[in-house]
């Protein structure tokens, strides 16, 4: 427990010792906490009320009213709770599927591993958004499994590939080699010595995922799939365009803005911090 | 030989199995979606349902009520045959014929971006490569941020609002001018060129950075060999150590690249052209989808995916041609 503890105590430090990882990870504790602690205590109200739209910054608006009189500060807190949990869901999906065939190809080799690395490749081979967008209408989803499920069928391709070959590679290190020389435990090789070298990469991926997953989300949204909640930003955005007329109406501008500054800001969050992470948890990039 | 052989080997499996897949997911979809047609055909023209369900299927070669084994025949023979079915909304058209039209653009905007952000990218990127710190390298670094967290569909919506709905300096929809007439003559080029800017524009926005965050780790990587630090040692100037050690080595790995590039920015086409209503591969797709035109659907999918294949297989004997380490292997 105190070498937990030690060893996250290390993570923080590396983190702070980065200026960029600090930025990120400050901008991702700053949306987490709107998802959780900001969603729950801001009141969401979707009853339209035409008497109040568009209106501008006010106490009552913080960032003003929408197209129909609704409260877009509310609507995009409540927002950033259903896009990071979708961004999560599709990562962990994502991660899962890839480390398993990704492992299971480098660890097995052989025949497995030629019908494996040929079944990645046709899924990075398929132009993933165009093919996202037809599951996403054959699924028909409706819910946050369903579409967290669509994104990661077309994004573990790259995870498995960076797996097998970091697994490869690993296996034919010097170290691991003297392990089995040592007559080690084969599950103690892959849990106490290939395990803690894939950290870093597997949380990049990971960062990765959810990074791209929501930028797609968000894209889905906007050619009108995927559109089962009526807050998260893309759908926001997409009827910010729809609805707002907003090449001509100015006064639709907040509403079309502020998901894009929150999605960019998230975007950022993620490059950084995961720049950061590369460097707190592989010990080699931390020789100073 | 034998290495293009493999190459190509590796290329038609990856293809009978994108085919197959796309195949799956057209069967995936929820209902028989030829059954109202059929009906419809059957009290327009006074036959059978039976008949009637009979003409639509073939028309669309797609028939649900088959057992998939034989679907899949039927789908493989009208590939063969170079029959994609008809577009389910216009029965006029042919996916073939839609495909014809709308590749040329897509290909065209793809590939012109994709030269001029490579060249971009090089550039840039060798030059961070070499200077460690200063104004421009933190310029540069600030772009690929700023452009790496913005997805190329909102920098699409701000470059049409601003341009083409506030300025009107550019069309709103089409690939050219309805007063020139299409062939090799200045008004049709410029006309072109004039419908083509936005797109181009954004692809080439969104994938420089890429390729000068890739040239500035290959530039690195090649700076820290021996055979640099040889040319160094022998007195050669720094300039010519640049362009011809580590320009020229570093650019090698970027070739294989292209094709993933290519591949994204294809992929990407959907909301991109859709935006510009640019009519493209891209903007049938959405169109397509919002109109649950399945047949097109997958004739696009499928034709996307081959031209991946393609500029894959054409990457891997570019570089095979460039490296000949690889061809050893």
């Amino acid at each position: 427990m105190t070498r937990l503890l030690h060893s996250f105590k290390d993570f923080f430090k590396v983190i702070f010792r980065n200026r960029q990882a600090t930025i990120g990870l400050f901008i991702l504790t700053f949306f987490v906490l709107l998802a959780t602690v900001g969603a729950a205590f801001t009141p969401l109200d979707m009853t339209v009320d035409y008497a109040n739209r568009f209106q501008m910054p006010s106490w009552k608006h913080p960032l003003g009213t929408d197209y129909v009189g609704r409260d877009i500060l509310a609507q995009v807190i409540h927002g950033s709770r259903d896009v990071i949990t979708l961004g999560v869901v599709c990562a962990v999906m994502a991660l899962g599927i890839g480390v398993i065939i990704g492992s299971v190809s480098a660890f097995v080799g052989g025949f497995t591993d030629t019908l494996l690395s040929f079944f990645t490749n046709i899924f990075l081979t398929i132009p993933a958004f165009p093919l996202m967008l037809i599951l996403a209408v054959a699924f028909n989803v409706q819910n946050i499994w369903a579409a967290g499920f669509i994104l990661a069928i077309v994004s573990w391709g790259g995870v498995a590939r960076v797996v097998r070959g970091q697994i490869l590679s690993l296996k034919h290190a010097e170290y691991i080699i003297a392990c089995r020389i040592m007559g080690l435990k084969y599950w103690y090789i892959i849990f106490k010595e290939i395990l803690p070298n894939m950290v870093s990469l597997l949380a990049v991926q990971f960062i990765g995922l959810f990074q791209n997953g929501i930028a797609s989300s968000m894209g889905l949204m906007m050619l009108g799939v995927l559109t089962y909640r009526p807050t998260n930003w893309g759908v926001m955005l997409s009827l910010a365009l729809q609805n707002t007329g907003i090449a001509y109406n100015p006064k639709g501008l907040i509403y079309f803005v502020t998901p894009i500054v929150c999605l960019a800001l998230l975007q950022l969050g993620c490059i950084f911090f995961s720049s950061g992470i590369d460097q707190a948890l592989n010990p080699r990039l931390r020789t100073e | 030989m034998n290495y293009f052989l493999r190459k190509l080997g590796t290329s038609l499996l990856n293809l009978i199995a994108v085919v197959v897949t796309i195949f799956i997911v057209l069967h995936m979809m929820p209902g028989d979606i030829i059954e109202p047609m059929a009906r419809e055909e059957a009290s327009r023209l006074g036959i059978t349902y039976e008949e009637a369900y009979e003409r639509v299927a073939d028309r669309y070669n797609y028939n649900p009520q088959e057992p998939i084994y034989q679907q899949l025949v039927r789908y493989v023979k009208g590939l063969l045959r170079g029959d994609l079915g008809t577009s389910m909304l216009n029965p006029k058209n042919t996916v073939v014929s839609i495909l014809s039209v709308a590749l040329p653009w897509t290909i065209f905007v793809v590939s012109i971006s994709l030269i001029i952000s490579f060249i971009l990218g090089m550039q840039l990127g060798a030059l961070m490569a070499i200077r460690k710190r200063g104004i421009i390298n933190n310029s540069i670094t600030f772009y690929v941020t700023i452009v790496s967290a913005i997805p190329s569909y909102i920098i699409a919506i701000i470059l049409s609002i601003i341009f083409v709905y506030q300025l009107r300096l550019f069309p709103k929809s089409g690939v050219y001018s309805i007063d020139v007439t299409p062939g090799f003559n200045m008004p049709f080029i410029l006309s072109v060129l004039h419908y083509s800017v936005l797109p181009i524009t954004t692809y080439v926005i969104t994938s420089t950075g890429g390729w000068i965050l890739n040239m500035k780790g290959s530039s690195v990587h090649v700076l820290g060999s021996d055979y640099v630090f040889a040319a160094q040692a022998r007195g050669i100037p720094e300039k010519i150590i640049m362009r011809r050690y580590m320009k020229k080595n570093a650019m090698i790995p970027m070739i294989t690249i292209l094709a993933m590039a290519f591949g994204g920015m294809i992929g990407g086409a959907p909301l991109i052209e859709g935006q510009f209503q640019y009519l493209g591969m891209g903007a049938y797709l959405a169109k397509a989808l919002g109109e649950r035109d399945f047949i097109l659907y997958q004739g696009l999918l499928l034709c996307i995916s081959i031209s991946v294949i393609l500029a894959n297989l054409v990457a891997d004997l570019l570089y095979s041609k460039l490296d000949p380490r690889i061809r050893l292997e």
